[in-house]
């Protein structure tokens, strides 16, 4: 059933890929509604098909059944109100413009003026903590830095539904730790909703208001889970929390079970 | 000092080769009384005398020149339009490659008879010559660039709907640059020798002119100063092509920096 009050809703979401031995399977069956603000991080175990769910919701890839509405309409290009960021942030960024330029491309593309433009993306580096990099390229920020400026860009392109394919996979682990900070910071600063996807466990529970364990390919969602942490989180503090302990042991078995090919453990 | 120090000896490399060849042909044309092997003294003579002058400069130099640079840059033009569609479009590159294939595989000196009867003996067909061999490498180059973009780029354009013109300028022509401009290189120097070779028939001026008339008059040190002052043409074309290209391709060359370390 529909939720009236959802923002992005996935309905019976379905993929399949011809291969030369017949098709094969990649989501079986995936239904999910996001409210609006609200911050959902999706985990599965690894080849269970996250970023092809991600590039059907963020109208990239056609599903070959069901589909994706976000603001009621169903999504079938990428939706202006739609911001994505990659995990390859070394290739999502374009290395013959600037910092600067980067985050202020899609503004132009929307027709934003040269000055609001400016102080978009003034704002936008201000807050990932950039400032000082606008007119570096990106290739001489390091790993973690480029991911700031992909978010900047997000950021300055004032989205609804801010999308994130594994976006830390490839930082060290306190890089990792700072972004972390800065999407829960962003997420409450723009108010605006979040859809995250990880393979980390540990990220899933500290980042999310409500984690989605999808299975194993042909993938379905394994469990809805609310995280009741508190809203202000801390990297010390609330990972020594019991009940974030509790949480992560809990999406942990999900996820053993969904390698396993069983259903959602009670 | 060390910097001046440096700079003496990347000049003193730059130079050397070029140094010793000529010392070495005129030790051997030493005495010489050999029409065909003039001394390389006798040459430079030839060089001044006939480059320098004032006629020979505004009628054969400067037209040469003034074609070749049109005919490059008409097939700079025509190539990377032309490359930028085909590369875009699929079906029309599964059309038109094998056709493109072919055309490239036909040496453009075949091609000047007919082009001679076509569209006469004057600039035009001199310029079509140029046109018709130099136009490939940058043609085939851009299909190439444009076609094999990063997938994560190009989402990354489609999710924030970059598109139109401003996808062509700020995505699709930086991103297939460096494989342009490795097909302009090519180009260039095409175009250099379809240029002496658009002028060796049914022509009354031109460098190329020039050379040929020089060989058939027995004037063998005019002659061998024409194919020196080719040659010095190629490496001052070469000179600003490596400008351009520093300029144009900065990023690339700065993110491998910084990918090597």
């Amino acid at each position: 059933m529909a939720d009236r009050t959802a923002l992005l809703s996935v309905r019976d979401l379905r993929k399949t890929y011809p291969s030369a031995t017949g098709p094969v399977e990649a989501i079986g069956s995936v239904g999910f509604d996001v409210r609006p603000g609200e911050l959902v991080c999706i985990v599965g175990p690894s080849g269970c098909g996250k970023t092809t769910l991600l590039k059907c919701i963020s109208g990239l890839l056609p599903p070959s059944a069901g589909e994706v509405t976000l603001d009621g309409a169903v999504v079938t290009a990428p939706p202006r109100t739609m911001a994505v960021v990659f995990q390859e942030y070394g290739r999502s960024l374009y290395p013959w413009l600037t910092v600067g330029d980067n985050v202020a491309l899609p503004l132009r593309a929307r027709g934003v003026g040269r000055a609001e433009r400016q102080r978009a993306v003034e704002h936008a580096l201000e807050e990932v903590g950039l400032a000082q990099a606008a007119r570096k390229y990106p290739w001489q920020l390091s790993g973690g830095m480029q991911q700031r400026v992909a978010i900047a860009r997000a950021v300055a392109y004032r989205p609804e539904v801010l999308v994130m394919d594994e976006p830390f996979a490839a930082v060290d682990a306190q890089t990792r730790a700072d972004l972390e900070d800065l999407v829960r910071r962003v997420w409450k600063d723009l108010g605006v909703t979040v859809l995250f996807v990880t393979h980390d466990i540990d990220e899933s529970v500290y980042l999310g208001e409500r984690v989605l364990v999808l299975s194993a390919s042909p993938t379905v969602v394994q469990e809805d889970l609310a995280i009741d942490l508190p809203a202000e989180r801390d990297q010390l503090t609330t990972r020594a929390l019991p009940r974030f302990t509790e949480l992560r042991t809990h999406v942990y078995e999900q996820i053993q079970a969904a390698k396993r090919g069983e259903a959602a453990v009670r | 000092m060390t910097a001046v120090r440096r700079y003496a000896v990347s000049a003193a490399f730059a130079v050397g080769l070029p140094v010793l060849l000529v010392l070495g042909w005129a030790v051997v044309t030493q005495g010489s009384t050999n029409l065909y092997l003039p001394s390389p003294v006798r040459v430079g003579q030839a060089f001044v005398d006939t480059w320098l002058d004032p006629t020979t400069l505004t009628r054969d130099v400067l037209p040469s020149l003034g074609r070749f640079a049109v005919g490059v840059l008409i097939s700079i033009v025509v190539g990377v339009v032309a490359g930028t569609v085909i590369g875009s479009t699929p079906w029309l590159r599964a059309l038109l490659e094998p056709m493109l294939e072919f055309f490239r595989a036909i040496p453009p000196v075949v091609l000047v008879p007919v082009l001679m009867l076509l569209m006469g003996i004057g600039d035009g067909m001199k310029l079509a010559v140029i046109v018709s061999g130099s136009v490939w490498p940058v043609l085939l180059n851009t299909v190439e660039g444009v076609r094999a973009m990063d997938p994560v780029l190009a989402d990354t354009s489609r999710s924030y709907r970059i598109r139109g013109a401003l996808a062509y300028r700020f995505f699709v022509l930086p991103a297939a640059s460096p494989q342009i401009m490795a097909g302009v290189r090519l180009t260039l120097s095409i175009g250099l020798i379809l240029m002496v070779i658009s002028e060796m028939f049914a022509s009354s001026s031109g460098l190329g002119y020039q050379i040929v008339f020089f060989q058939r008059q027995y004037m063998i040190a005019e002659m061998w100063s024409g194919t020196v002052l080719l040659g010095l043409v190629g490496v001052v074309v070469a000179a600003v092509f490596h400008l351009v290209e520093r300029r144009v391709l900065h990023w690339h060359h700065g993110s491998r920096e910084v990918e090597r370390g």
